[in-house]
């Protein structure tokens, strides 16, 4: 009887996988500031007391920041302080930071999140108002400068913020926040060029 | 809105960022099954609820994630000062006058 069905069965197509990124290419302008999705990326969360934090570093080839509110950046790879001994390594240059952690021996946790997270970048004057309209962190230059991160909250919503320049900023949210987090950016840009 | 200091971040950060995490110094028992009933009680129940200055853990959900401790009093909602967790309670508060 088995053999039997064994034979119905049609031989197994080769299954296919489509990454479907959330949001993909959506976009919004304002007078001063624009708010785009950007394309995926590799991104491991990444957790290590401080004794295995030098070896990880050489590993993934960008130093992990030690203080809090900053991040490191190296070759397309960026490295936030999330918490004490936390990080989260974002690579944009196509490698795969999980394999360079997989070949450290010393005591650390990474897990993949490169899909758990969408990228969204807010740029242009009028940015630090617009992520302000929701996230109630002090965002100027003196209080957030270029390369400081920091784990937040946008409205409801838990995000990751980095600047990248002046008035730049790139937010990272989960996935299936993501649509929240663009539509109230957008509103925020809006505002804040009105 | 108030201002929060996270020992672990090391700067003062919005209250949303926040979550409350009940009365701290109170230690579990090694023994918990040896525990008589009242002194159970005691540990799971009876929290101190005062008017004026509680010693009280918070999690800095939205931020570094971790838990810490805070001295606030109740009245005026005014945190004292924060420390990290697994600090002893402060013996003397910074510009305590009772």
């Amino acid at each position: 009887m088995a053999k039997a069905a064994a034979k119905k069965t049609a031989p197994v197509a080769s299954p296919s996988v489509e990454r479907r990124p959330a949001l993909a290419g959506r976009s919004t302008s304002a007078t001063g500031v624009k708010v785009e999705v950007l394309p995926p990326a590799e991104r491991i969360s990444l957790r290590a007391p401080e004794a295995s934090a030098a070896a990880l570093s050489k590993a993934l080839g960008v130093p992990l920041p030690k203080k809090p509110k900053t991040s490191a950046s190296k070759a397309g790879r960026t490295a936030l302080w999330l918490g004490p001994d936390e990080w989260l390594v974002i690579d944009e240059a196509g490698n795969d930071p999980l394999a360079d952690c997989a070949k450290v021996s010393a005591l650390h946790s990474a897990v993949g999140i490169s899909h758990r997270n969408i990228a969204i970048s807010v740029a242009g004057p009028a940015a630090e108002a617009a992520i302000n309209s929701g996230c109630p962190q002090d965002l100027s230059l003196e209080a957030f400068p270029v390369g400081a991160a920091s784990r937040t909250i946008l409205g409801k919503a838990e995000i990751v913020l980095l600047r990248t320049a002046a008035d730049a900023f790139r937010v990272e949210c989960w996935r299936s926040f993501s649509d929240y987090v663009f539509t109230f950016l957008s509103e925020g840009a809006r505002d804040a060029a009105g | 809105m108030l201002l929060i200091r996270c020992p672990y971040c090391e700067e003062e950060r919005p209250e949303l960022e926040f979550r409350n995490a009940g009365e701290a110094h109170i230690a579990r028992s090694a023994n918990m099954a040896g525990e008589s009933d009242d002194d159970f009680e005691k540990f799971f129940f009876i929290r101190s609820n005062p008017k004026g200055i509680i010693y009280e853990r918070w999690r800095h959900m939205h931020g570094c994630a971790r838990f810490f401790n805070a001295v606030r009093d109740t009245v005026t909602d005014k945190f004292v000062m924060t420390y990290k967790a697994g600090e002893p309670k402060p013996a003397k508060l910074p510009g305590a006058s009772k």
